[in-house]
């Protein structure tokens, strides 16, 4: 019972939102619209579960020392100091429980939760994103090296495409002569990004859409029962 | 290589990369930008929508990408705002609408004329995805029934005639990943068949060009920073993504050196393993 309701759950559930798109009228037009509001129901609760998960994760690990537990330390610290100065005191124009807290806004400028967002949360996480630069750099430096054709083939375009994305690349090539547009930086780039690129995103695409196709009909018809857990 | 040479090798490439990085910013080059024809086609979308109309726009990125997408929000809010039209602001991320408040607090300071309710609202961040938008199509209102400051959406202004995705004269989604563009063209133009248009991170755009097609189903695409100093060219603006593309350009160049230096330093370690061969 443990495995067959939530298989037949899966069997209406699928045919039910399956059948909606082919007949959008009452009574599959009223029941697709509740399973969508339950669905944006529990993926709120899916929030608070990663949540949970979180805290759970990290203070074993701190509990437990292991290595660099400091970090997650440092991670738990930061998550219930936001939460919790988004609990008291709000963010930007929603109160918290203590109201909007006039005084410390007088004090920092912001609400507390709006000050480390701006302050620290933005700029830490754009540095974040802003060191694959440097590793980008290094590793382009290390593994674009011409070994093959293929590889060969492979560096041209990227270096095009490199350039081409770039106000000098443009700049570089802007000098010549209309009938010799197609060696302009652009136009070349534009052709790569075009052509090459968008056939070989076009065969992945149909390729990965007709294998979740694939797949949902496996868990929809019971085929496939890994979401489930295991047997024992 | 012994791994001491290859951690020098490492931080003189940081170091020489951070440079160049820093030295344009401090130093602008001015390079021009030419337009693409992506971005030209968004563009257009904004331009040839009437006045007075309502767009969407989704902020579906956090803090990491607001270097690249910021300012693809700051071009095409003014942009809209300039052809006096109304912006709902939505978010697929939760710092999503953190962003867009950002944004609006930026571009009002052109034009203080605009106010809250009746020419943008920012109805927050919403979870669920692609289900979320599918649920906007048929019913805004149901989705969303309050804005972030939690005033109830009946008491807008600007949304009182405003009940689905179709009433909106086209959808911008700046996305950084999933839930974003991908979701909007999916649910907002192939469900409900408005004009969606975007912007994303440039090592994403490859993969959202299929869409752009005779249907027509991504109408123009910004990726990346240039697309966004493209467009802030295009509404004649001297924006940051103008600024900060010299320091992207010098990036480029200086990864091309690399590969280049790198190439030969590969061609070199090959012809003395061969040569070595031949003497055995």
């Amino acid at each position: 019972m443990k495995r067959t309701l939530p298989m037949i759950l899966t069997f209406l559930v699928g045919m039910i939102v399956i059948l909606s798109e082919f007949i959008p009228h009452f009574p599959f037009s009223k029941i697709n619209s509740t399973l969508e509001s339950w669905y944006l129901i529990i993926s709120g609760f899916a929030m608070l579960l990663g949540l949970i998960s979180l805290v759970r994760v990290n203070s074993s690990k701190v509990a437990s020392k292991e290595e660099n537990w400091q970090y997650y330390l440092a991670g738990l610290i930061s998550l219930f100091t936001m939460v919790i100065f988004g609990l008291l005191w709000g963010m930007q124009e929603t109160a918290g429980l203590l109201g909007h807290g006039e005084s410390i806004q007088n004090w920092l400028g912001k609400k507390p939760f709006d000050y480390l967002f701006d302050n620290a949360y933005l700029h830490l996480s754009a540095t974040m994103f802003s060191l694959l630069a440097f590793f980008i750099a290094s590793a382009a430096y290390r593994a674009f090296i011409i070994r093959s054709f293929e590889s060969n083939l492979l560096m041209i375009s990227a270096i095009i495409v490199i350039l081409g994305r770039t106000s000098f690349g443009t700049m570089l090539t802007s000098w010549l002569p209309q009938r010799l547009y197609f060696l302009q930086m652009s136009y070349m780039t534009d052709f790569i990004m075009k052509y090459p690129n968008t056939a070989a995103q076009r065969a992945i695409m149909i390729s990965a859409a007709l294998g979740i196709f694939g797949s949902s009909l496996r868990i929809i018809i019971g085929i496939e029962r890994s979401y489930l857990g295991s047997d024992k | 290589m012994s791994s001491k040479a290859n951690l020098v090798e490492r931080r003189i490439i940081f170091g020489l990369l951070f440079i160049v990085v820093t030295m344009p910013l401090i130093f602008p080059i001015g390079w021009k930008t030419e337009v693409s024809p992506h971005v030209q086609m968004a563009y257009d979308l904004v331009e040839n929508s009437p006045q007075g109309s309502i767009a969407i726009i989704s902020f579906d990125y956090d803090p990491s990408t607001a270097t690249e997408l910021q300012p693809m929000a700051y071009a095409m809010i003014e942009h809209a705002f300039s052809k006096n039209q109304k912006i709902i602001a939505v978010a697929l991320w939760p710092q999503g609408a953190q962003m867009a408040d950002e944004a609006f607090g930026q571009i009002l300071a052109k034009f203080p004329d605009k106010s809250y309710g009746t020419d943008y609202v920012n109805l927050g961040y919403k979870t669920g995805g692609m289900v979320t938008i599918q649920a906007m199509g048929r019913d805004i209102k149901s989705v969303f029934p309050a804005d972030v400051k939690g005033t109830s959406i009946q008491d807008i202004a600007m949304l009182k005639t405003f009940n689905n995705l179709k009433n909106a004269a086209y959808i911008v989604s700046l996305s950084a990943g999933d839930p974003g563009i991908k979701q909007w063209i999916m649910a907002g133009h192939d469900m409900f068949g408005v004009s969606v248009t975007g912007g994303t991170t440039a090592v994403s755009a490859p993969g959202f060009l299929p869409y752009i097609n005779q249907q027509n189903q991504l109408y123009g695409l910004l990726g990346g920073l240039k697309a966004a100093a493209e467009y802030e060219a295009l509404i004649n603006v001297i924006g940051s993504a103008t600024v900060k593309m010299d320091a992207q350009s010098v990036a480029h160049i200086l990864i091309i050196i690399l590969v280049v230096i790198g190439n030969i330093k590969a061609y070199k370690i090959r012809r003395k393993k061969a040569l070595a061969a031949q003497g055995d």
